[in-house]
């Protein structure tokens, strides 16, 4: 009876249940996931927006310019506010700990990509990946309970008391040796980006052509030859993509970095000494951030540290997308 | 003559010194990862105890007088928290994927893919960032939702790259096939498309999920942390919640050695459930690709 009257009702409309069916139900399935497309738009845009309002009263009261050239940092008293240690923190650790991983880094790659036979390969590339997935606290743990003091009783201090003792003009450039400060943050930093430079240095060189190769070959050149004039050059544009995305990782690298710079706000900075960086003062100071000025001021440098991902970010795009001759793929 | 042998002599030589150099940069990159590996599985498996999954931690004096303490409230805390910044991510990052590959002369795709990228690159304390202005705010408290909140915000971006990229990786033949035999197009997508990549759009969901279980930076102004157990669960989301992250932070720059002794504890479970995630990740990848 039931089985009847549907059937029965379904042939009337069936013409325009059938077009409701594909025609509305094609316009909302497009409507949802526009509206879930816009909302990641939203989020990106919304990121910047929040982050300049709530700054704005730091920008406002020090000028956007002034409040990147101020120095002082100092909630307690004066309360005036000054990015510049922590924007000069940043772009320290985080380009040293660049330099400091891109050869090994490259070397790794081309390894994988040019020499390791099948096993040995998996193996490392395994390996090298496990880095990228340790949790940064967990890498901060072991930085902060095993790496800093070791650094100050193997490497600091017998560098400090030599230097106390042969050139005590060294002592303020090299710091107070408590293991915990720039140098400790960015040799860590830099084990921690090696993966990004890594994978996609070495996706970039496995799509060299094989005919690229062969060429040198055929013109007599060692292994080594090879790879320096045949491979490099052709998948360069993946390798600084990859090293700019590593910068951009390190530059907002927050909770190793957090537990090992020493955090300490106000110039002069020293190679072992204490320092701070755009995250590690927000992680810091955010939750115990009282007064609106200094709140404000948090957020102000969130929104440096926005823009200046932003800038790297935009310039490893636009590195993949020109310089690439393999148009070498972001991960 | 003599010049040219002894020239692709030095060539050999300088072939095999790079070649040791290559080697020796893999090992001395290796070298910190098995240490840290090793300190922190000894470590941590001695520092684990019954007590640790079945305590609640509470203040500093517990632990110093040796009464039993614990992280229970911090894994389920973990738990409420990454579920709840899943069932947020998941749907919005697999919209937004299929807008990617499915309408892909859309006119909002060039915007939207850049602004994803560039989301994607944000360091993730700004997403914290971002959801205490959003959610802690207008709440007035710190929250498990706001967690969940800035933890979506680490997943969304990653869950719309993979959802794109296992959906193209379908031929369009199977979408054409199901159009020619009369099915409306959302259908298309939703019973032949995405059944088709249901191993690659897990995949990316596992892996968006293990990045955003280890972020500490986005949950300690948003979930901000709790000693003690909430009185009911519901406390867990309107209220603030332990996560393991952000408490292996706050046990780690804590000033007290039973502390440190437990935050080596939470690392190992931390780093096990990380790497459970990703190593299913890779194996479904592998079964896919088999």
């Amino acid at each position: 009876m039931d089985n009847k009257n549907q059937k029965a009702s379904r042939n009337i409309s069936s013409i325009p249940l059938k077009a409701i069916y594909r025609w509305l139900g094609d316009r909302i399935f497009l409507v949802v996931a526009f509206f879930l497309g816009l909302s990641i738009i939203l989020l990106a845009l919304g990121m910047a927006l929040v982050l300049y309002q709530e700054g704005s009263l730091s920008f406002k009261e020090f000028g956007f310019f002034g409040f990147m050239r101020g120095s002082t940092w100092d909630p307690g008293v004066t309360l005036t506010f000054g990015a510049l240690p922590f924007i000069f923190g940043t772009v320290v650790t985080s380009v040293f700990a660049l330099a400091i991983a891109f050869f090994p880094a490259l070397a790794i790659a081309i390894f994988l990509a040019e020499y390791a036979p099948r096993w040995i390969g998996g193996v490392i590339e395994n390996l090298v990946n496990l880095i990228a997935a340790i949790p940064s606290v967990v890498v901060g743990i072991w930085g902060i309970f095993v790496f800093a003091p070791w650094m100050r009783e193997k490497v600091y201090m017998p560098l400090w008391s030599w230097s106390s003792e042969n050139a005590p003009a060294l002592e303020p450039i090299l710091g107070n040796p408590i293991g915990y400060g720039m140098t400790t943050a960015t040799i860590i930093l830099a084990l921690m980006i090696i993966p990004f430079i890594t994978a996609l240095a070495k996706d970039a060189m496995r799509q060299v052509p094989k005919e690229q190769r062969e060429a040198a070959y055929g013109l007599g050149a060692t292994r080594w030859e090879v790879i320096r004039m045949a491979v490099i050059p052709y998948a360069r544009g993946g390798i600084m993509a990859g090293a700019i995305l590593a910068l951009g990782r390190a530059i907002g690298e927050t909770m190793a970095v957090a537990m090992l710079i020493g955090n300490k706000n106000t110039f002069p900075f020293s190679i072992f000494g204490p320092a701070a960086t755009m995250p590690s003062v927000i992680i810091n100071e955010f939750r115990e951030a009282v007064g609106n000025l200094h709140l404000s001021s948090l957020m102000a440098i969130g929104f440096i540290l926005f823009i200046i991902s932003l800038a790297v970010n935009l310039l490893a795009a636009y590195i993949t997308r020109k310089i690439s001759i393999t148009g070498g793929k972001i991960l | 003559m003599i010049q040219g042998t002894k020239s692709i002599n030095r060539r050999r030589i300088n072939d095999r010194i790079m070649f040791g150099l290559l080697v020796l940069s893999t090992v001395v990159v290796m070298t910190p990862l098995l240490i840290i590996i090793g300190y922190v599985v000894i470590n941590g498996f001695n520092a684990l105890s019954i007590d640790f999954f079945t305590q609640e931690l509470g203040s500093p004096a517990r632990a110093m007088q040796g009464r039993p303490t614990g992280l229970m409230h911090t894994m389920l805390g973990t738990i409420v928290v990454d579920f709840m910044a899943l069932i947020i991510a998941v749907p919005i990052g697999i919209g937004a994927g299929i807008m990617l590959s499915e309408y892909p002369d859309h006119k909002l795709n060039p915007v939207l893919r850049i602004m994803n990228d560039t989301l994607n690159g944000m360091p993730a304390i700004l997403k914290g960032m971002l959801a205490f202005v959003l959610v802690v705010k207008p709440m007035g408290t710190f929250s498990g939702l706001a967690g969940g909140v800035a933890l979506a915000f680490v997943m969304i971006p990653i869950v719309a790259r993979t959802t794109e990229s296992a959906l193209m990786a379908i031929p369009w033949a199977i979408r054409e096939a199901g159009l020619a035999i009369g099915l409306p197009r959302w259908r298309v997508v939703l019973s032949t498309v995405m059944p088709a990549a249901k191993t690659g759009l897990v995949t990316g969901v596992l892996i968006a999920f293990a990045r955003a279980a280890g972020e500490a930076a986005p949950l300690v102004f948003t979930s901000f942390g709790n000693n003690y157990m909430p009185r009911n669960w519901t406390g867990m989301i309107w209220g603030p919640v332990d996560t393991l992250p952000q408490r292996l932070y706050s046990l780690a720059i804590s000033p007290y050695k039973e502390w440190h002794t437990m935050g080596w504890a939470a690392g190992i479970v931390l780093l096990t459930f990380v790497i459970i995630l990703f190593v299913a990740a890779r194996l479904l990848t592998r079964k896919k690709n088999s």
